[in-house]
């Protein structure tokens, strides 16, 4: 690290691990955080330190995303781990766990080693390969999950897929729980979940076939009982409803070691907004009810839902430009999280810190690493942000290889104006 | 032209947008175009000079024919396309075929697709005005339009009566375009089928949901069959074709607990033996032929109404 020391002055210090909120400064050198001080400038400016004056901005610790999809290896035209952290960085987001929907997947440690060194040669932020928790992700048998972890895995997960054998999900929460090693499941029962959208009014209206909410309880309650069995540390990567939430509050409150995610789009959008028939809504788990919604923000707010994710899937013209029944799921979300979330503070629905929280400092506790905090010794991953700066979404200004976004030409309030990884300043806009 | 009747869309993707009064100017002048095609001379020349382009993504028999005979009654040079048949199924090629078609300079592209939706997505792509002759099991608002022109000339008006749409709810984009048309028209409107072939949410579309044909057909002016698809049949969604039809295929002992005077309808092609009986699709209170009568007319007004949107038109 020959990265010259950066000294912070005049923020507002958010730091959502100690629930605070501060105006002071904060001084960076060799990666790590220094010091932090309630006084606008410090005693003395450190030598040769670059002086950020951030005129009052929110300074916070840089997001950490547990659900990303980057097409390296197998579909770098829709992206590669340069353009989704380019994507990260200009968005506030410092620590990205991709997913191991690759070609090939990442069920092998050469594949997670290869990732990890081709991240570091070309990534802007940390970005940390999740690896398969089946062989190909194709459900049958358990992939090497002690030597992935071991290559430096973050979680294993089959991704976008559901492990839906009931002896396999056993097998493989009892054998991870020796390394520690969690597990990440996609809680929907495809069998269930045939349709393309939430299955209700508007889907009959529509003509497209729904998914029912139990599509995800009945997967979720019957992995709350594997964890109950066999102990594991379980992680539903995104819930949707509301029922899901009370069986979440109930695995919680009867001590299980569970915790689970939410997607920024099911935060800040409901199954109407798909209105008629926009390919770039059609997600999964699928935007559902508002009194859904209602019911998740409050879950978050209320710390059942740990951790907000920006679910970010690049999908291409191929993919996306067709008849909604027949497109493929997903959008990209991962520059635009904090601002979208950001909606949310607005609206008054949840709190500033409490959004953070589950945007940086949970994610980076369930990975158990040390960002996600602004304090001395922690890694110097950092944001500067102002709250209220409003903007127009110009799909081309994005940084992802595809422009997916349910976001498109949305007014939302939020730039991310310095991002710093490791002490090093990887992005900025004046 | 001051004298057209005045229609106010470009398109026409669904009943769904359409008010009252467009109906009914759709129904009106459906109704001159049943003299048209009754005369020995059938030929109009509203459409002439004009293209119109029928592309099938799905195989059809009547409704394609239709609109074929609809448009060249109207003078109308008629082109078809069936893409059905081959590999052709997805939608990039749905928008790559739209482009390729509009860049020929057609005025009316008529458009029949297995996915909800695809005619909108074609909508937006092409400058022409586009007709949905049937899109997933979103809408078919042609047949909802000949299905009310069929009741409206035989009961007088759709105000005040019940109609009970039977069957496989779930699948039917016929369904939904009638009951929509028939809510609009103020009509009461019944669902009758099996849970496993009703749609969430159908209370609140406008529907008195039934799953007893005995209940459900009391006091109808109106029974309107749907198809049952064959793949659905066989323990899917009901348990075997002799199980379907002895709760809800329409024999003579069923429809006795509707009105005397009830009329009988389905938009064809029927299974006869499934969900409706061979004398009650062939008897007396069968308006089943009709419809296919009509289903020119209202197709001919579609055109014409539309047609009036067209550069010089």
């Amino acid at each position: 690290m020959t990265d010259a020391p950066i000294l912070i002055r005049n923020a507002t210090l958010i730091d959502p691990a100690s629930g605070t909120e501060t105006r002071g400064h904060l001084a960076v050198a060799d990666g790590v955080i220094v010091e932090i001080g309630a006084g606008i400038d410090p005693v003395a400016v450190p030598d040769g330190a670059r002086v950020v004056d951030a005129n009052g901005k929110v300074l916070a610790p840089g997001l950490v995303d547990l659900r990303a999809f980057v097409g390296e290896p197998g579909a770098e035209h829709r992206e590669t781990l340069a353009s989704a952290s380019r994507a990260a960085a200009a968005g506030g987001v410092t620590t990205v766990v991709c997913m191991p929907d690759t070609d090939p997947p990442v069920d092998d440690p050469a594949v997670v080693d290869f990732l990890i060194r081709r991240a570091r040669d070309t990534a802007q932020v940390r970005m940390i390969p999740a690896a398969a928790l089946t062989k190909g992700l194709a459900g049958q048998e358990m992939s090497e999950i002690g030597l992935l972890q071991k290559a430096g895995a973050a979680f294993c997960t089959d991704g976008a897929k559901a492990l839906v054998d009931p002896l396999v999900m056993r097998r493989a929460l009892t054998y991870a729980r020796d390394f520690g090693a969690l597990i990440v499941q996609h809680v929907e029962e495809p069998r269930l979940a045939g349709g393309v959208m939430n299955e209700g009014e508007l889907a009959s209206r529509l003509g497209l076939p729904g998914i029912p909410r139990e599509a995800e309880t009945l997967m979720l309650e019957r992995d709350m009982r594997l964890v109950r069995l066999t102990r594991g540390r379980y992680h539903a990567a995104m819930i949707s409803c509301a029922d899901s939430v009370e069986i979440m509050r109930a695995a919680k409150k009867a001590g299980l070691p569970v915790t689970c995610g939410v997607s920024i789009n099911n935060l800040a959008l409901n199954e109407n907004d798909i209105g008629p028939y926009r390919t770039f809504l059609k997600l999964s788990p699928p935007l559902r009810h508002e009194d859904d919604r209602l019911a998740v923000v409050a879950a978050l707010a209320e710390g059942v839902i740990d951790v907000v994710v920006s679910d970010h899937d690049p999908q291409d013209v191929e993919t996306k430009r067709r008849p909604y029944a027949e497109s493929a799921d997903g959008a990209i979300g991962i520059q635009t999280m904090l601002s979208v979330g950001l909606r949310l503070v607005h609206a008054g629905e949840i709190g500033l810190l409490p959004l953070l929280r589950a945007m940086s400092t949970r994610p980076a506790d369930i990975l158990g690493l040390p960002q996600g905090r602004l304090a001395v010794g922690a890694p110097a991953d950092l944001i500067l942000f102002d709250p209220d700066e409003p903007y127009v979404l110009d799909p081309a200004k994005l940084h992802s290889l595809c422009k997916n976004t349910p976001f498109d030409e949305a007014r939302l309030q939020g730039v991310v104006h310095l991002t710093v990884v490791g002490g090093k300043v990887v992005h900025e806009v004046d | 032209m001051s004298t057209k009747p005045v229609f106010p869309h470009r398109h026409l993707l669904g009943i769904e947008g359409l008010s009252p009064h467009d109906i009914t100017t759709l129904l009106d002048m459906a109704d001159v175009a049943v003299e048209v095609s009754r005369q020995v001379e059938k030929k109009k020349t509203t459409l002439r000079g004009r293209t119109q382009i029928n592309l099938f993504f799905e195989a059809s028999t009547r409704t394609q024919s239709s609109f074929e005979l609809a448009g060249k009654r109207l003078g109308a040079d008629v082109m078809n396309m069936s893409v059905a048949s081959s590999s052709i199924k997805k939608g990039e090629t749905l928008i790559d075929t739209a482009m390729t078609l509009n860049a020929m300079r057609p005025d009316l592209i008529v458009v029949r697709h297995h996915a909800a939706g695809a005619v909108h997505l074609l909508a937006r792509k092409v400058d022409c005005s586009v007709i949905n002759a049937g899109d997933g099991a979103h809408e078919h608002p042609t047949q909802a339009l000949l299905d009310a022109l069929t009741i409206r000339r035989n009961k007088g008006e759709i105000r005040g009566l019940v109609v009970a749409i039977c069957g496989d709810l779930l699948h039917s984009r016929v369904a939904r375009s009638n009951i929509i048309l028939l809510n609009a028209l103020g009509a009461e409107v019944r669902a009758i089928g099996p849970s496993t072939l009703l749609p969430a949410g159908l209370d609140r579309m406008g529907c008195k949901v039934f799953t007893s044909m005995k209940e459900g057909l009391k006091g109808a002016d109106i029974v309107m069959m749907l198809r049952l698809q064959r793949e659905r049949m066989n323990g899917s969604f009901v348990p075997s074709v002799k199980e379907y039809f002895h709760f809800y295929g329409l024999d003579a002992e069923k429809l006795a607990f509707a009105k005397p005077d009830a009329l009988v309808m389905h938009p064809g092609p029927m299974n006869r033996g499934v969900e409706i009986a061979s004398d009650i699709a062939d008897g007396a209170q069968s308006l089943i032929r009709e419809q296919v009568e009509m289903g020119v007319a209202v197709r001919m007004a579609v055109l014409e109404a539309l047609a009036s949107h067209l550069p010089n038109g």
